[in-house]
């Protein structure tokens, strides 16, 4: 089996938190001097950068699944990781549909850039992308399930957007196919707050705002071949998944 | 109508950031869930919260809340106080729970 380095939650300039210099073209220079073979590319309530980060990855030689940060209504954080724009583009027309009405106020909360294989600027998205969808959290992990995806709780251990900040645990009744751990909290404290949540695999990444954060934690994966389904098979324990050394630069 | 530095001397809260403490406050609104806030909050109402993280701070911009009170001991993070200073937006803290600074509140603005 093969070693595959992965940082699976990386913002984009569409995200409003995110610097307006993580364009596709950008982060995955970044990730290929680094040595990460599949990022995915999650921002918040959207995916409108997805389509062209995978196209410039094909010219690059690294993996990117298009994905998005899903809001639920009691504002847990959800990763939703596909093979495939198109899935991705399908599950963004749903949340879509359950963000509320209004026009992000750029001033306050931040421009939301939607960008071209160049880093062209192709327009501005005008949803209040920063809001809950009306979705529950369990709605969204089935939805993303039925259209083929991976669900996974954001950053657990944060205080703020993640499932155990908004429901006090993770609820058996969903189906999550991994926690993230945040670049914050090191192995060791993960596990004594959270160990008994091991039943579920965990990843860690660096849900990386800025360049520079981009990579500063990672997973491997040990897969016979870099393909969705070999990675789909390493959360449901028939390959392995091992976290990096923290804070690498 | 009472104005924000009014609300502070009645019922005693701490001041972490002084924005504009001569805002009138109109009303009050406590949720936790900032969308909730997003969606039913008004003008000039004061926002009782458990949450410290910087967003709140965006959310009482848009809303133009009066000010914001951060219950249970809980303190506003440091980004959280950089943004409301330059967004002149002001949280005052307390040791209280939201029942008990709701209460407080309700008094007050009932006798007005």
């Amino acid at each position: 089996m093969k070693r595959f380095i992965a940082d699976l939650h990386i913002h984009t300039c569409l995200s409003p938190c995110a610097e307006l210099d993580m364009t596709p073209l950008r982060i995955i220079d970044t990730a290929v001097k680094k040595g990460i073979d599949v990022i995915a590319i999650s921002d918040h309530n959207s995916a409108e950068n997805a389509e062209i980060a995978v196209k410039i990855a094909m010219k690059k030689g690294i993996m990117v699944l298009p994905s998005m940060e899903i809001t639920s209504q009691e504002e847990a954080h959800v990763l939703a990781i596909f093979d495939s724009v198109d899935k991705v583009m399908g599950m963004q027309e749903i949340v879509y549909r359950h963000l509320p009405n209004g026009i992000n106020d750029e001033r306050v909360i931040g421009y939301q850039v939607v960008v071209n294989e160049n880093d062209e600027v192709l327009r501005f998205n005008k949803r209040i992308l920063f809001s809950a969808t009306i979705l529950s959290l369990k709605e969204i992990v089935d939805t993303i399930h039925s259209i083929g995806g991976i669900a996974i709780a954001s950053h657990i251990d944060k205080e703020i957007f993640s499932v155990v900040s908004q429901f006090g645990f993770i609820p058996g009744d969903i189906a999550f196919d991994a926690l993230e751990i945040s670049y914050n909290t090191k192995r060791q404290r993960a596990e004594s707050v959270f160990g008994g949540y091991k039943t579920i695999p965990w990843i860690t990444s660096s849900d990386a705002h800025h360049l520079a954060d981009l990579g500063r934690r990672t997973v491997s994966f040990f897969l016979d071949e870099l393909t969705f389904d070999e990675i789909k098979m390493a959360f449901k324990g028939m390959r392995k998944i091992e976290w990096n050394t923290e804070d690498m630069d | 109508m009472l104005k924000v530095s009014d609300i502070i001397e009645k019922i005693g809260l701490d001041i972490r950031v002084s924005g504009d403490m001569h805002k009138y406050v109109t009303g009050c609104y406590i949720s936790d869930l900032l969308s909730d806030v997003m969606a039913h909050s008004k003008d000039g109402e004061l926002w009782i919260t458990l949450q410290t993280h910087p967003n709140i701070v965006a959310v009482a911009v848009i809303k133009g809340l009066s000010c914001i009170v951060i219950t249970n001991g809980r303190l506003p993070e440091t980004d959280t106080v950089k943004k409301a200073e330059s967004e002149n937006i002001t949280i005052l803290t307390t040791s209280k729970t939201t029942f008990e600074i709701a209460g407080l509140l309700y008094n007050i603005l009932r006798s007005e």
